[in-house]
């Protein structure tokens, strides 16, 4: 069974294609790492999933659903959430208002998520009422998520999320992520940090020029020789 | 007991100016684009509250409401018919259409009301004094009225969601849009805010001063100072710029002869965009 399945996806910005012929699946409730050189196409892979992305051929598929041409308001609608790599909180708003905007589309009582959340974060309550744009990289990577938890999806789309990190953050995030999978969460998420990403993941895609190079489950990529020579840094 | 005097009328002409450059800040933040026409949706709310003030001699609470649902409604309109046909181009291409704006709406004014300057009532009110500083009811009322709309603004921006909403886009549009907030809502919520504000802001300086058409285009500039000064795109600094400005003007009489006034928000607009263009409340980070 799968959740999210992109099948022979090519598209880009502009003139030239970044995706040639990309396909991947998620399946509920599993944790999918995306590595591979820069350049590689891994978030605009991601982005392509979230209507982002101009897409001359190929399907993207969620729930039985096609999502191909759907604009992000309605994908978040269905389930899924992104989490870009910067600039991915208000900064004005406090951090209490960044989750609240998170569940905007939802009508129904939002007080027991909101609990969940800051469970799941507890430095977040201590800092509920404080600016988003004041706190830290690792607190801000927290609201983040915690922003696209509030609707309780499906899948979850990280774009790199321990970018520009300390390692003690980084170790911290990666934690988070297998926090919010336990939830039941899919997660979708590039990284840069291919060892500890493919480490926490149930499977990973090693992306190369736009389309995918090798798949395999978590422990198998770490293993593969092709892998750590070309992008693991031997 | 001059300085008082003059610092008295700097908040009254503060509020005035606050209220539209509340306006001129959301409509930046939100939408991206410096609105010319916001000094002409002032004039425009000014005259409804003399059409229904003045000529059909209704209350005065009933002019100032209709002034403020009149102004959104058009403010809205405008929006729908030229703005929203322009949302994914530059922002100059935003600007100079309001400017398009300001001058039609200047000219059907014109139309309607004719060219010559209009006053809410004739006669002259008497100037009380309170503490040794002179100042009319009418000058008292419109600083109460224009407190307790920025309580209201404050408690819409900071309780509802709409509100939150709102400053969130100004935050960061593309996130808003990924947490699936309807920004097409918020841009018509900003202009019915917007507008409203305008019209009280047109209503209080035409009880203060005069009706002429051209009356909210020559505070324009004034806005535009108090919105930088604030830092654009936050409607707090703007409602502080709005005081700063007009005490400052007002206080420039001291120093400066009385014509020169319209000059100082100029001098400060400028000073501000050289030494610091992110406004003096932009402490923090982004």
């Amino acid at each position: 069974m799968t959740l999210l399945a992109l099948e022979n996806v090519c598209g880009g910005y502009g003139e030239a294609d970044i995706l040639h012929g990309l396909s991947m699946t998620v399946a509920p409730g599993e944790i999918v790492a995306v590595v591979g050189p820069n350049g590689a196409g891994k978030s605009t892979a991601m982005k392509a999933v979230f209507g982002l992305v101009q897409l001359r051929s190929g399907r993207i598929r969620f729930d039985d659903a096609d999502i191909t041409r759907l604009r992000s308001d309605q994908i978040v609608r269905l389930g899924i959430c992104f989490v870009p790599q910067s600039d991915n909180v208000f900064p004005t708003l406090s951090v209490q208002e960044n989750l609240e905007m998170g569940a905007f589309i939802r009508s129904d009582d939002i007080r027991p998520q909101l609990e969940r959340v800051f469970e799941l974060f507890p430095p977040l309550r201590e800092k509920r009422r404080q600016s988003a744009g004041t706190l830290s990289g690792g607190q801000r990577q927290m609201v983040a998520m915690s922003r696209a938890l509030m609707l309780e999806p499906k899948l979850m789309l990280l774009d790199e999320p321990t970018a520009g990190l300390s390692p003690k953050f980084m170790d911290q995030i990666f934690a988070i992520v297998r926090q919010i999978n336990r939830l039941g969460v899919a997660i979708l998420m590039v990284e840069q940090n291919a060892k500890q990403a493919l480490a926490i993941a149930d499977r990973g895609y090693v992306l190369a020029m736009g389309e995918t190079r090798h798949a395999g489950t978590g422990a198998e990529l770490l293993a593969d020789r092709h892998v750590a020579e070309m992008f693991l840094g031997g | 007991m001059e300085i008082v005097q003059l610092f008295v009328y700097g908040v009254l002409l503060g509020s005035i100016i606050a209220l539209g450059a509340v306006g001129v800040s959301l409509t930046f933040g939100i939408l991206g684009f410096a609105n010319f026409s916001h000094g002409d949706l002032m004039t425009f709310g000014a005259y409804i509250g003399f059409l229904i003030y003045t000529q059909l001699a209704l209350p005065f609470w009933l002019a100032l409401a209709a002034a403020i649902v009149a102004t959104a409604i058009v403010a809205v309109a405008i929006d729908r018919v030229l703005y929203r046909r322009f949302r994914q181009r530059q922002s100059i291409v935003l600007l100079i259409s309001s400017f398009g704006v300001a001058l039609i709406l200047r000219s059907l004014i014109q139309m309607i009301w004719g060219p010559d300057t209009r006053l809410y009532e004739t006669g002259i009110t008497i100037a009380e004094r309170y503490w040794g500083i002179r100042i009319k009811d009418d000058q008292l009322l419109i600083i109460v009225l224009a407190l307790l709309l920025v309580a209201l603004l404050h408690g819409f921006l900071s309780y509802t969601k709409i509100g939150k909403a709102m400053r969130a886009v100004a935050d960061n549009a593309d996130l808003a849009r990924l947490s699936g907030i309807d920004t097409e809502r918020v841009i018509m919520w900003t202009w019915v805010i917007g507008g409203g504000l305008a019209a009280a802001a047109g209503v209080f300086l035409g009880m203060d001063t005069r009706l002429q058409p051209d009356m909210g285009w020559f505070l324009l500039l004034a806005i535009f100072a108090a919105a930088i000064l604030g830092g654009i795109g936050k409607p707090y600094g703007a409602i502080a710029g709005g005081f700063v400005i007009g005490i400052v003007m007002e206080l420039s009489t001291l120093v400066l002869p009385t014509e020169y006034a319209p000059v100082v928000p100029f001098a400060i607009m400028v000073g501000m965009l050289i030494v610091r263009p992110t406004g003096l409340f932009a402490g923090r980070s982004t």
